[in-house]
């Protein structure tokens, strides 16, 4: 019988022992599940080489829904984690999967050093504009002017662009999609697990019920709707005049580069030692 | 006879006492002696004030830290006033004229020698002041043999510095003759 | 009148990782490795690379950074790795990540440092991580005086990390203790799948003594122990052979799950009493059912003793440079000292406490070890257990002890 993607789906899940999953009704996590299990199954990569670390938050809960060697940190570490379990075994294939406050909050500094040191960790960083588990606090990617249970009368700080950032502090790929582009995110998740370097992936993600309600966007299908009709691909930015950009999600893959990454450097400079050494 | 010898060498940062205290236990280490060395010093890595202790016993020693000086180095005018009562009865005192120029009180056991003077005119540099007065203090003390220290030397400097601190130390062991 | 140095030193638990000293010197002549001078911090870094640590990862701090300068450039020679991360919060995180993934790993820090990790060390301990944190204490709080010697971290080292978490601490009084504890001090972290502390002073880390360490193939290792049951079977928390379960490392087919959260012996997360109770039990009796195990003191001259000194650390070598010189003028004094400050050691200190009449606690803090001695004083009024605290970042020298001694004697 063909695989229809369900069934990919159910493989890969432990669904004998963690579900029903935590996630609300019309929650993006799990489009992102499902588009990363479809970019391993796709690429047929053994499970038990595959590490998923998380930190704190709601999406951070996804590790423990699925079959691979998994690992749910603290809050904003799990960058860190992973760059242990990386350098230590650099075969293995890391993905981190965290939040807009896990990572570029109390995590942002793990992030960019992670991004300098270019270590081959593929991280997927749901953004959803909020804190979603305890409740709806302000972010650093809550838009100005929007509604959170800590900016009552709207957010008076300027909004982080992660990818920016990631681009920045020298990420080798940076790419950035929406939960309603479910194929393009998934062909981005695969060429991220096949680049070698840190790569980021900022998926824009719907939280209908924390930050839809308090910011008034409609339920789920509505918010999705937007995505789709507030982006724009990359590619079409150049054709476009300024005004028509200003505002609207740029979608795609923001860089893609070979820079040497941190394992490979480090396995040559103990080579390179070794070999020095004589004997 | 069993004797505990506690030497404090005591000076600012960037003297190379620190330096100073690890070559003269390395010395006594080459003699199968019991040794410890400790250092205080501030965060600063030049200037400020440092001092490095060598306790060397042929019993184990408990506390690693000077507490009655038999013999005290003072490189500067500050470490001579901190340490001078500190040094035990009939305790030898050396101490560099270059800079400290107030003695509290002197003994038969002091010892005056204008050692960074004398490196910088000898030497061409301030540089071995350290170990050219280690090797006084050596000479005039026996806490340890003359070749036990050119051995310490050779095995604590990097290779392009040993003659210097070699020429160094002979100066400070004629010196302690005169 | 000769100072007493008959050394009547009985190490209690004496599962030293290193053989007694007089092996030691008896095979000397066949050893690759001679006698040579040697800094605390560098004793901790080739006690680490002798227990088999694979992985460093560390932020420099004063006064622990030659630690991590060592190993920068000894683990690069054997395959090993070391990585300067951002922060010490991230140097805990990294080294838990590499044990899980199958690395003996490390860090080392000293008081500012150590409190970010704390976070990380009720991971380790809740995940029942292997790994070693080496605290070189310096006087604090805060910045405080980042040179000078303290014995501020004894109660942070226990209860740094929120909830209830039982602590495995080791706390050595010289450079070679400082090279045997740290091996011990790894291989009971794999022993016990926790997160154990190796608390230095400042002195015994910067200090330099004449050391002869043990050639390799004398070295007693212990490794975790692996599963051997196929992966659909494999628990990550077993609770056989008195709590102490098997571990696999990610990417050899056992797929578990790794939380933070409160988990079940498969390690997923429960909100159920009764296995959170289960889980916090398990932690709790991993320590206490293995106290023989884990506990280490030394006991100096005590046999006829009057007045005890509990000490650890450089305090006790103060204690022992004073009991030389009471001794010497007929006074009954000796040491209890303990390798292991947590566990504490509740039986010994019970047992010099019925056998004394005073006991002087000296420590370079306001107060923290006498706290433990008071909680098994049952009939022993105020007087008879005495203080001497230090916080000045001056050590506490063997003169303040001897006039301690003599006022109560």
């Amino acid at each position: 019988m063909a695989n229809i993607p369900q069934r990919i789906i159910h493989e890969y899940l432990r669904h004998d022992k963690k579900f029903p999953h935590v996630w609300c009704a019309g929650c993006s996590n799990g489009i992102v599940l499902g588009a990363i299990i479809r970019a391993i199954a796709s690429l047929n990569i053994d499970r038990n080489d595959i590490v998923m670390v998380s930190g704190i938050g709601c999406s951070s809960r996804m590790p423990v829904y699925v079959d691979f060697n998994t690992l749910h940190t603290l809050h904003g570490r799990s960058i860190a984690f992973a760059t242990g379990v990386k350098l230590h075994k650099p075969h293995l294939k890391v993905i981190v999967v965290t939040g807009d406050g896990d990572c570029a909050a109390i995590g942002g500094n793990h992030l960019i050093h992670a991004a300098r040191r270019n270590i081959d960790l593929k991280v997927i960083m749901i953004n959803n504009n909020i804190y979603g588990m305890t409740g709806g606090q302000c972010s650093p990617t809550t838009p100005h002017d929007a509604y959170a249970t800590t900016a009552p009368y709207g957010n008076i700080e300027p909004d982080f662009n992660i990818c920016n950032l990631a681009m920045g502090a020298g990420a080798s790929f940076v790419a950035r999609t929406t939960a309603f582009h479910v194929q393009e995110m998934q062909s981005m998740i695969k060429d991220a697990l096949q680049h070698t370097g840190f790569s980021l992936i900022e998926v824009i993600s719907a939280c209908p019920v924390i930050y839809g309600r308090l910011n008034k966007k409609g339920g789920a299908p509505q918010m999705l709707k937007d995505f789709r009709d507030n982006s724009i691909p990359l590619s079409a930015t150049e054709k476009l005049p300024p005004d028509k950009i200003e505002g609207k999600i740029i979608r795609g893959i923001l860089r893609k580069e070979i820079r040497p990454e941190f394992t490979a450097e480090y396995s040559a400079l103990c080579k390179k030692i070794q070999t020095a050494g004589g004997e | 006879m069993t004797k505990t010898y506690e030497v404090r060498l005591s000076g600012s940062g960037g003297q190379g006492l620190i330096l100073a205290g690890i070559i003269l236990a390395r010395a006594a280490v080459l003699e199968n002696r019991k040794v410890t060395q400790t250092q205080s010093y501030g965060p600063e890595s030049r200037g400020g004030y440092s001092h490095a202790d060598v306790i060397i016993s042929d019993r184990d020693i408990h506390f690693p830290e000077a507490t009655n000086i038999s013999c005290l180095l003072a490189l500067t005018q500050e470490a001579c006033d901190k340490f001078l009562f500190d040094l035990s009865d009939n305790g030898i005192l050396i101490i560099d004229t270059t800079f400290v120029k107030n003695l509290a009180l002197a003994s038969e056991n002091t010892y005056e020698v204008p050692f960074t003077d004398i490196a910088q005119e000898k030497l061409g540099s301030p540089i071995s002041t350290n170990i050219m007065a280690l090797a006084f203090l050596v000479k005039v003390t026996g806490i340890v043999k003359e070749s036990s220290l050119k051995k310490a030397i050779e095995e604590s400097v990097k290779p392009a510095f040993i003659d210097v601190n070699l020429k160094a130390m002979q100066i400070g062991f004629d010196l302690a003759k005169k | 009148m000769t100072e007493k140095d008959k050394t009547k030193t009985t190490k209690e638990k004496a599962s030293l990782a290193a053989k007694p000293e007089s092996k030691l010197e008896e095979i000397q002549t066949k050893r690759e490795r001679k006698t040579v001078l040697m800094q605390g911090n560098e004793a901790v870094a080739y006690g680490a690379l002798d227990a088999g640590v694979d992985f460093f990862a560390g932020y420099p701090i004063t006064p622990s950074t030659e630690i991590a300068e060592i190993l920068a450039a000894e683990l690069p020679k054997r395959n090993g790795a070391f990585i300067q991360m951002e922060d010490e919060l991230a140097s805990i995180c990294a080294i838990i990540g590499a044990s899980l993934a199958g690395a003996k790993a490390l860090t080392a820090t000293s008081g500012p440092g150590f409190s970010l990790m704390q976070e990380g060390i009720g991971f380790a301990k809740i995940t029942e991580t292997p790994c070693v944190v080496v605290d070189v204490q310096r006087v604090g709080p805060s910045t405080g005086m980042p040179t000078s010697p303290a014995q501020g971290d004894l109660m942070q080292s226990k209860w740094g990390s929120h909830g209830d978490s039982p602590a495995i601490v080791l706390y050595p009084d010289s450079v070679k203790e400082s090279y045997e504890l740290t091996i011990r001090a790894v291989n009971l972290s794999e022993k016990y799948r926790t997160c154990v502390i190796l608390l230095l002073d400042e002195v015994i880390a910067h200090m330099r003594e004449a050391v002869c360490l043990p050639d390799i193939a004398n070295v007693r290792i212990i490794n975790r122990i692996k599963p051997t049951v196929p992966p659909q079977w494999y628990k990550h928390y077993d609770e056989n052979q008195k709590y102490l379960s098997p571990l696999a490392s990610f990417g050899e087919g056992y797929r578990y799950h790794v939380t933070g959260l409160t988990h079940d012996s498969h390690g997923f997360p429960t909100n159920k009493p009764s296995e959170a109770a289960e889980m916090m039990e398990r932690l709790r009796k991993k320590i206490s059912y293995n106290i023989r195990d884990l506990v280490q003191i030394e006991s100096y001259e005590m046999e006829d003793a009057k007045i005890a000194i509990f000490a650890a650390g450089i305090t006790s070598r103060a204690a022992k440079a004073a009991i030389a010189t009471a001794r010497a003028e007929g006074i009954k004094v000796g040491l209890l000292r303990p390798l292991t400050i947590w566990p504490f050691p509740d039986d010994a200190v019970r047992k010099m406490l019925r056998n004394v009449d005073t006991v002087i606690v000296p420590e370079l803090n306001q107060g923290q070890l006498i706290h433990e001695v008071q909680r098994l004083t049952k009939d022993k009024s105020d007087g008879g257990l005495i203080p001497i605290n230090k916080v000045s970042g001056e050590l506490i020298t063997p003169n303040d002890i001897l006039n301690k001694i003599k006022e109560v004697c």
